[in-house]
């Protein structure tokens, strides 16, 4: 079966801060199934490649299995830093949507148990 | 005698943020403390300059209308504050509280804490040139010395901790660790020693920084700014949202909640987005008091805005304290305009080349022009790909931002002027131009490393004003 491709936000949600001249993020699958995912496949080298356009410095990535989730460091990030950053995002507050659109490579069946598999947190309807 | 158990409310989460709903924490949360902070990493720079126009500032003043609303609540429940609102000036934040108080016939007894100011060990030309080193680059702090502004340590939670031994209402520190304005109540009422090195102490004081770092940016905590698709929709009235609340034991249990019918959601997702947030190495989050590894932290979602935190594992602090430091670093002057359909686009890029020209004709020194289009790709630039320039012209209207970066304040000042004559002369349909005089300072962030012996040893102490 050919791999799918699909942009993160399908199966994980991300919040970005700022300090000084690095931006980092939390990346966070919704269930265990999801997490299966993201660990394999997003990897400091994906997610520098993504970000190449856009950045010089490095990428370091720590998987925290305990609470679903990859840690992400951007180097370099922001111009030097937030105070004289020209972007009109200076704080890389929005950046955490750009790595959502990063696509990773599952299978039809994988990406079925991560959608079906329920959330891990409270949301009631 | 030590508290079985106590309940810390979170305030601001920065200078500026909303001290509304700290109102139903006090009135509903059963809280006995709110721990405020006002201070992003950026906010003794806007405090500097405020001090270099009137000495008596460089305080973040919102301190004064959020407790002109809030104290009359927390006073009749007992609830004490503790915030770092005194920026660059402690001192002063707290005469103008006082100041306050007393035209309305109120007392308290505030305590300052003050000695984070390390910018004379900064400015020393007779410090070794290795020290105060770049922590992240390594470059050496001579670079920028003539250029620094301000360099403040991060104290830790000892002199909150002292200021609520000796009886304070509300304790107005200038920089510390955000968190550390959760854990000083948090070891003030349990009894907790920050010296003790025990794996279990520093375990549990691993407990309190975690609760620390989860409410210092109040609502970031209980469900605003969720970053996801699709779920944020369902997270209940924001415009009414509870900051979080966390409750902690004497051995270190510990839960994360908010007042009852308060909107916003505490959720194992919205609680674990705002754990990571501003991290860097999980494994090793530093603080002055004890060094947090989250990789054995559970969240346990009870449902019901209710999660229990456990896990959390506590490692010795270093003898260092880190230091924030700011210096000038150039001007910026910013100009945002539009078009509009037809060929918005190709009119976009015409007059950004007469702009370029002018720039390279009049000779204007320049490190850089940074540009870009506001509804395209200002948020996500390289990686919002434009569509091609057939599509984009078809489009309704295209905005321009443009930002010279420049050394020179002349050239910034400058800047602006270049654009008026276009409306008239050049491309048609323009509309919006703004920032004729928009020139603003730059300022350089530089993280470094000092010494923690020789900045505790000038940290002070001092009680203001009398208990009500």
């Amino acid at each position: 079966m050919s791999p799918l491709r699909i942009p993160l936000v399908r199966i994980a949600h991300a919040r970005s801060g700022d300090k000084a001249d690095w931006v980092d993020f939390g990346l966070f699958a919704w269930n265990e199934a999801g997490y299966q995912l993201i660990e394999r496949e997003v990897t400091a080298k994906r997610v520098q490649a993504h970000f190449a356009p856009w950045l010089a410095g490095e990428v370091e990535a720590w998987p925290l299995p305990n609470i679903l989730a990859i840690k992400l460091v951007l180097k370099g990030a922001l111009q030097g830093g937030g105070a004289r950053n020209l972007r009109l995002d200076n704080l890389g507050k929005a950046m955490a949507g750009a790595l959502l659109r990063l696509e990773i490579e599952v299978t039809q069946s994988e990406l079925d148990q991560a959608l079906n598999a329920p959330r891990v947190g409270w949301w009631p309807e | 005698m030590p508290m079985k158990s106590v309940r810390i409310g979170a305030g601001l989460g920065f200078y500026g943020d909303n001290w509304e709903p700290v109102v139903a924490s006090i009135e509903r949360g059963a809280v006995n403390f709110i721990a405020s902070d006002h201070l992003a990493e950026l906010t003794l720079a806007i405090l500097q300059k405020d001090r270099q126009r009137d000495p008596t500032l460089g305080y973040a003043r919102d301190v004064v209308p959020m407790l002109l609303r809030l104290w009359p609540l927390m006073r009749e429940r007992g609830v004490r504050f503790v915030c770092n609102a005194g920026g660059l000036n402690p001192q002063g934040a707290a005469q103008a509280v006082l100041a306050a108080f007393s035209a309305k016939g109120w007392r308290a007894r505030v305590a300052v804490v003050s000695g984070d100011d390390v910018l004379p060990q900064l400015l020393d030309a007779a410090a070794p040139p290795h020290h105060f080193a770049h922590l992240f680059s390594g470059e050496p702090a001579v670079n920028v010395r003539e250029r620094l502004v301000f360099a403040n340590a991060y104290l830790g939670a000892a002199p909150i901790v002292a200021a609520l031994d000796a009886g304070a209402e509300i304790v107005i520190t200038g920089r510390v660790a955000d968190a550390a304005l959760f854990l000083g109540p948090i070891a003030h009422s349990l009894g907790w020693s920050l010296d003790n090195r025990e794996p279990a102490d520093l375990d549990r004081l691993a407990q309190g920084l975690t609760l620390g770092h989860l409410l210092e940016c109040s609502g970031q905590g209980s469900g605003g700014n969720f970053g996801c698709q699709g779920a944020w929709q369902t997270i209940p009235d924001l415009a009414h949202i509870g900051y979080p609340i966390a409750e902690v034991h004497a051995d270190g249990t510990a839960w994360i909640t908010k007042a009852p019918n308060t909107g916003g959601r505490v959720n194992f997702d919205t609680v674990r987005q705002q754990l990571l947030y501003e991290v860097h190495n999980p494994h090793a989050y530093q603080s002055p008091d004890v060094v947090l590894d989250m990789g054995d932290i559970a969240l346990h979602d009870e449902g019901h805005d209710r999660v229990r935190l456990t896990g959390a594992r506590g490692l010795p602090p270093s003898d260092q304290l880190k230091v924030v430091a700011g210096y000038r670093d150039g001007f910026k002057a910013e100009v945002t305009w539009g078009f509009s359909w037809p060929d918005a686009w190709d009119k976009a890029q015409a007059a950004q080349a007469t702009i370029r020209r002018l720039l390279a004709e009049k000779r204007v020194p320049h490190d850089e022009l940074f540009v870009e289009y506001p509804g395209l790709n200002s948020a996500h630039g390289a990686l919002a790909p434009l569509p091609d320039a057939a599509t984009l012209n078809e489009m309704n209207e295209i905005w321009t931002r443009m930002v010279l970066r420049t050394p020179v304040k002349a050239a910034a000042d400058g800047f602006g002027r270049l654009f008026p004559w276009l409306a008239l002369s050049g491309p048609a349909y323009t509309c919006g131009f703004n920032g004729l005089h928009n020139t603003s300072e730059l300022l350089g962030i530089w993280p470094t490393l000092v010494p923690r012996a020789a900045v505790e040893a000038g940290v002070r102490v001092e009680i203001l004003g009398d208990a009500a």
